[in-house]
């Protein structure tokens, strides 16, 4: 099963590749990985989406919080949660093309960042399977180019991971 | 305004605070302003070893003997990577170690320097954490932490890499007394209501065992464990790293259990109702296959340090998580403290059921032998010795046949590679053993395969004047390989005959000790006291035993516990 893994962790060098260490050594899947500083810079927060039986996933969040610098972990699965990834896709666009692009990011919700005469920069922002679904919907020779974030999560309401 | 110290002193004073009085090590370019230090002040001695695998071993082998936080110095490149093994080896076994490391110039870190590795991301995998010192400032309170870290929750080595600017740039030392970290609270106290729970499924118990590993030992609570065994009247057996945490001469002890564990003990591990499992871990060599170790009903209490050791390999139905001393003590109270006594009735019949398996007297060998067989050195070593040595071995048969006929009654006295099963840590852990107690008797249990692995370190031993004795079991073969090839593939003896040997007298006696070399059972014994009698020589023992024996009872690689081949 799918699971989406919340860590506050202390912002070192090397507390990235520690992470990144243990799932290769473990032999655990990573999907996605993302990491960036918070509003206290002392601390990073990362969201690792993973595939693994509950005894894995179970290991997993256990083997990451030995993890010294880690400071908090959640797996945000056993509650409820929002999780969104951004992606930009650079497709082509010409002629009649043109018009049928705009209409499918609309209907996705995104934007049109960047244009030229024979493209389209796209910014789109949903769940990991939104942005799938978007992909399937364009015509896949169009598609140039695609870069994704990874999924970001967050639990809803008033379930905080906070230190 | 207190005075300015160099990264090199800072690091000698940290030493000193602790309370460091022995260290391990190689010097090179990379730590020789911190040497230059060591050599101004007498407070910590520095052992020299002749590799640096060594090192970090006879640090491991201080630490497992005394208690204390073993500490090992290298230098850059490749005197890290000679201790890579070292560490690994301390990691697997729980031990509190500090490694500090030298590290070229920070302003040449990244630029291939002579003599460059990344330490911090070789070693990541195999200590419990590390650091990079970049800032003077910052290095009292790594050392500090690193101290901390290693000795605390379920310990583990850690490295401290300096580069050698940082250990001549000055600042101001203040070692802070505590340090307390956000992110790293291991946990001591087990939960009381699972502790309740704990107590009232061993009172339910009808066919129990307690199974007591590694984290006995490393949390000093072998005198807890056998009040608990002993106010229950349960059978108790212990794992490789276990040994000593309960009395092997006592009748409840059922011997180590796994692998080459005895009938007694891996039978009723398969067959129990309750299994209290006690810092250890459910290892592969220890309950073999757990498909089929789960094909029977028992219920299982997990008292553990690591909460990522509860339920790794098999569901547990109790875990208690904490320091295995204070749970003990807890569960050791409540049991007091109630009425309810085990039904006693089942378990006079549960010992009656034991006493049969003890029958099949599965550690038998041929007694009567005209060549030495290996078990009877060890038989004659434990009797010599009073069961009172401190025994270190290395890794194979011989490390197998010291751990089934050495009684180890009290902790801390047998010292053995047991998670990464390195050959060659026999030596230079002895020696760590004998700094640690120098009054001890110290005897390596070896074999002409594994001895050859850190053998330079005579010349240290020498240095020293460390009087170890070495027990080297020569047949001429790596004897576990061996035996592998043999039960598992046709006799074919690939590459496992120990060619072109050398004479081991001779080589002791080069290196300034007594050889002996031993070739008729009826000489064993005189050996052995004769060696005991020179305190002050380091004795190596060659002796000539029997190529054909093999380690039994065995459990094969992916069998079940009950299904042990059997001599």
């Amino acid at each position: 099963m799918r699971h989406i893994i919340s860590l506050l962790m202390e912002n070192e060098a090397g507390a990235l590749s520690r992470v990144a260490g243990l799932f290769s050594a473990r032999g655990y899947n990573i999907e996605s990985l993302s990491v960036a500083p918070t509003e206290d810079p002392t601390l990073s927060r990362m969201t690792v989406v993973t595939i693994g039986s509950d005894e894995v996933v179970e290991q997993v969040t256990k083997q990451l919080n030995k993890l010294i610098e880690v400071v908090k972990i959640i797996d945000l699965n056993e509650g409820n949660h929002i999780e969104r990834e951004l992606m930009l896709v650079k497709v082509r666009a010409i002629g009649s093309d043109r018009e049928e692009v705009k209409r499918l990011v609309e209907i996705f919700r995104g934007c049109i960042i960047d244009v030229t005469d024979k493209s389209y920069t796209i910014e789109l922002t949903g769940t990991s399977s939104k942005l799938d679904a978007f992909l399937e919907a364009v015509e896949r020779s169009a598609v140039l180019e695609t870069v994704r974030t990874g999924a970001s999560g967050i639990g809803r309401g008033e379930w905080i991971l906070k230190v | 305004m207190s005075v300015e110290l160099t990264g090199a002193e800072i690091t000698i004073r940290c030493l000193q605070e602790e309370g460091v009085r022995c260290i391990f090590g190689y010097p090179g370019g990379a730590v020789l302003f911190i040497y230059d230090e060591l050599f101004k002040q007498d407070k910590v001695r520095h052992i020299l070893v002749r590799h640096e695998q060594a090192a970090v071993h006879a640090a491991d082998g201080y630490a497992r003997s005394s208690n204390n936080v073993g500490v090992a110095l290298v230098t850059s490149g490749p005197g890290v990577t000679n201790a890579v093994t070292g560490i690994a080896t301390a990691y697997m076994d729980s031990i509190p170690m500090v490694i500090i490391s030298g590290q070229v110039p920070t302003s040449a870190i990244g630029l291939d320097a002579f003599q460059e590795v990344d330490t911090v991301g070789i070693t990541r995998p195999c200590v419990k954490h590390n650091f990079l010192v970049k800032d003077v400032t910052e290095l009292a309170q790594t050392i500090k932490k690193a101290f901390y870290i290693a000795s605390t929750g379920r310990p583990g080595p850690v490295l401290v890499d300096i580069p050698k600017d940082v250990s001549q740039q000055k600042t101001k030392f203040v070692y802070p007394d505590k340090i307390t970290m956000r992110s790293y609270n291991p946990v001591v106290k087990g939960h009381s209501r699972q502790i309740k729970k704990a107590a009232e499924l061993i009172l339910s118990a009808k066919r129990p065992v307690i199974y007591a590993g590694g984290g006995v030992i490393l949390s000093d609570a072998a005198p807890q464990l056998t009040e608990l065994v002993q106010m229950l009247n349960f059978p108790c057996t212990n794992t490789l790293m276990g040994l000593g945490g309960y009395p092997a001469t006592d009748k409840q002890s059922l011997g180590m259990l796994g692998m080459h564990g005895t009938y007694e003990a891996n039978m009723a591990m398969q067959y129990c109702d309750v299994l209290v499992a006690v810092g250890a871990r459910f290892d592969d060599r220890v309950i073999g296959n757990p498909k089929h170790f789960s094909n029977e009903n028992r219920k299982i209490i997990h008292i553990d340090i690591d909460p990522s050791s509860i339920s790794k390999r098999v569901k547990v139905d109790v875990p208690i998580v904490g320091d295995v001393l204070d749970v003990l003590k807890e569960l050791i109270k409540l049991l007091k403290a109630g009425k309810e006594r085990p039904d006693q009735a089942a378990l006079k019949e549960w010992w009656k059921q034991i006493e049969l398996w003890r029958e099949r007297d599965c550690l038998k060998y041929d007694r009567e032998s005209k060549i030495i067989k290996p078990q009877m050195v060890i038989e004659k070593l434990f009797n010599i010795t009073k069961g009172d040595a401190f025994i270190t071995s290395d890794v194979g048969q011989h490390q197998m046949w010291a751990a089934q006929f050495y009684k180890f009654d009290k902790p801390r006295r047998w010292i053995n590679s047991g998670g990464l099963g390195t050959m060659g840590f026999g030596m230079p852990a002895a020696m760590g053993v004998q700094l640690a107690n120098p009054k001890g008797k110290v005897a390596c249990i070896t074999g002409e395969a594994s001895i050859q692995m850190c053998i330079q370190e005579l010349s240290t031993c020498k240095q020293y004047k460390l009087p170890l004795k070495i027990v080297n079991l020569n047949n001429r073969y790596m004897g576990m390989v061996r035996q592998w090839q043999e039960f598992f593939h046709g006799n074919r003896y690939a590459e496992s005959y120990m060619n072109a040997l050398p004479d081991f007298v001779k080589l002791a006696e080069s290196y300034g000790h007594i050889g002996m070399k031993i070739e008729r059972p009826e000489d064993v014994e005189g050996a052995l006291k004769e060696a005991f009698k020179l305190k002050d020589q380091l004795v190596f023992m060659d002796f000539i035993t029997d190529q054909t024996e093999n380690v039994f009872p065995m459990v094969p690689g992916g069998k079940g516990l009950s299904e042990m081949i059997l001599v």
